[in-house]
């Protein structure tokens, strides 16, 4: 009898905080989830469907919404904007950070740490306070109202961070095999593009992901540096458009659906990726 | 010379190979790193330079900065009460981001824990926001603070309870800032969850057992064993807090514009008012100036009182 009574108790004693855990996850699960699931009901909804019932399952779902915004132009020339800007960012990024990582990692020179903690100042101004000297540069480079100077802003503001992280990576790289490898007469050059960077693939596909979300989402360095709307990104188009179309809650809510969706599907894709890259950025730094 | 390159060069297979070889890597160092220094020098130091010159005029941005005045532009924003009130909402979403957001990311990522079942999908979840853009995230808030009980969702909840009245939230002076904070946990917490779980990894599950067998209670070994140990992640959580606390912009700006009347104005809304509203290059670039000395202070102070050695390191 004891025996058994001991075991109830301890198997009660196992569940509840069990149960407990569930429950609070499961309300912050909520919270997350109701704002997002929301706007997604609403796109989803004629407009007289949205003023009566605007909380409910959109039955029968309306995809009038989202074709009015697939067929607006600017809604692509935005998406085009983005993904170029995305798409060079993160190549300048990969290129210019996992070079200096290299040289940070593997190579022995009088001042390598004062160069260095130099570079990785970066890390103490975060764009936005630095954003006002940068508009001026951009100015006086006549570069104001170009893609070009958000990639250029968007590269220069990613060194110091991610420098930081592959230089992590390339240091868990056995010496030994650059020796082996200079043995069989490897340059720096040859060692570092034919042996490190495949070896090194999955950090630099760590910091490609978190890059390509980073500049994706950028909204400060295109509002300040791009005036003409032909070459706004998805944020700064999304922002527009919200203010533009404030009574349509419905159009609204489809645009602002399909301008996530690009962000949340990657996310889903690359998770891994995004998640190894921030905690070895921050675990380092 | 130092030591590390004494050794390697050792192991080169003849002498005669050394002086080229490291003229070459002389060759490599300078072509490697030179992208790098020219953007970073070119992006940071150089303008942060620029603008602590133009701080120091009243300057429009319209030909050159020929009217000198001095410190008066820092004397003006010091004394501004607008930006003391943004200085104030600033501090007040450090305090309680230390105190809330990064607690409440402590606690759930300690109840999901190592091994619960469900532990990536909730990891998923939380972290969500954190990939949604600022934009979208404002946006989605806008409405769900709306306060029209047909179009925000909060006050559609809470005219369910007799008596209460819809809320203005974002138009309430007294409201807005903790509509703001509300936001601002709902997207980062989960980064802070994510470094704590990643944090979590790190740490032997044996010594929180031992603590057991020694007779702790669950919530003992959490606080005596786990929390300790979780000091270095606990640290980065509270820099990268701090600091992004300290330089918020994009949500304020996307929800409130600082408004209404200044009531959740920031340092860096204030500076954006001034540099690219007004048009007052001179005193923008004082205002950024100031925030950037705010950053460095909080930074040299961070690593000054984080000379202590990692716990978990020393075991």
């Amino acid at each position: 009898m004891a025996t058994v009574d001991y075991r109830r108790s301890d198997a009660f004693k196992k569940r509840l905080p069990r149960f407990f855990q569930y429950l609070v996850l499961g309300i912050m699960t909520l919270v997350i989830v109701v704002p997002l699931v929301i706007m997604v009901f609403g796109a989803l909804k004629t407009r007289g469907m949205m003023f009566l019932h605007p909380y409910t399952l959109p039955i029968p779902p309306d995809w009038q919404n989202f074709a009015t915004v697939l067929n607006t132009p600017s809604f692509w020339n935005m998406l085009r904007n983005s993904t170029f800007v995305m798409l060079c960012s993160t190549a300048g990024v990969l290129i210019v950070c996992s070079l200096a990582a290299f040289v940070f990692a593997r190579i022995q020179f009088r001042g390598k740490d004062l160069a260095f903690n130099f570079l990785t100042l970066g890390l103490m101004f975060p764009i936005t306070v630095a954003i006002m000297p940068v508009y001026l540069v951009i100015r006086q480079m006549h570069l104001v109202d170009t893609l070009l100077a958000v990639i250029l802003v968007q590269i220069a503001f990613g060194v110091s961070g991610n420098t930081l992280i592959l230089r992590g990576f390339f240091l868990s790289i056995p010496a030994e095999l650059q020796d082996a490898a200079s043995i069989d007469g490897c340059t720096s050059f040859d060692f570092f593009w034919r042996i490190l960077l495949p070896l090194a693939r999955p950090a630099l596909a760590a910091v490609g992901a978190l890059t390509m979300i980073v500049s994706w989402n950028d909204f400060l360095t295109p509002l300040v540096l791009l005036n003409s709307d032909k070459l706004w990104t998805l944020p700064l188009g999304t922002m527009q458009f919200q203010g533009q179309y404030s009574a349509d809650m419905a159009l609204t809510a489809a645009f602002v659906t399909l301008s996530a969706l690009p962000a949340i599907l990657f996310y889903l894709f690359a998770e891994r990726q995004i998640v190894a890259g921030l905690t070895a950025g921050a675990l380092k730094g | 010379m130092n030591i590390a390159q004494a050794r390697r060069n050792d192991s080169l297979p003849s002498p005669r190979n050394r002086s080229p070889r490291r003229t070459r890597d002389y060759v490599t160092i300078a072509l490697f790193l030179l992208p790098a220094v020219i953007l970073f020098v070119l992006f940071l130091i150089y303008p942060i330079f620029r603008s602590a010159y133009y701080s120091l005029f009243n300057w429009n941005g319209m030909g050159p900065a020929t009217h000198f005045i001095g410190f008066n532009n820092f004397k003006t924003i010091l004394t501004d009460q607008v930006f003391q009130k943004a200085m104030e909402n600033c501090l007040i979403i450090v305090v309680f981001s230390l105190i809330i957001q990064l607690p409440l990311a402590l606690l759930l990522a300690i109840m999901v824990g190592r091994d619960l079942p469900g532990r990536v999908f909730f990891r998923s979840i939380f972290f969500m926001p954190y990939v949604i853009s600022e934009v979208i995230t404002g946006i989605i808030w806008i409405s769900m603070f709306s306060p029209d009980p047909e179009n925000g969702f909060i006050n559609a909840i809470l005219t369910l309870i007799p008596g209460v009245h819809p809320q203005l939230f974002l138009g309430d002076i007294n409201q807005v800032m903790l509509c703001v904070f509300l936001v601002l946990t709902w997207k980062y917490f989960g980064l802070h969850m994510l470094l704590f779980m990643a944090g979590l990894q790190n740490i032997p599950r044996e010594l929180e057992e031992a603590a057991m067998i020694d007779g702790a209670n669950r919530w003992q070994s959490v606080w005596h064993v786990t929390v300790p140990l979780l000091a270095t992640t606990i640290r980065t959580t509270t820099y990268l807090s701090v600091l992004g606390s300290l330089t918020q912009f994009n949500l304020i700006w996307i929800m409130t514009r600082g408004g209404p009347v200044n009531t959740s104005e920031v340092m860096a809304t204030y500076m954006y008012r001034y540099a690219f509203i007004r048009f007052q290059f001179g005193y923008g670039s004082a205002v950024a100036l100031v925030m950037l000395v705010f950053c460095l202070l909080f930074s040299v102070a961070y690593q000054w009182l984080n000379r202590s050695p990692d716990p978990l390191s020393g075991i």
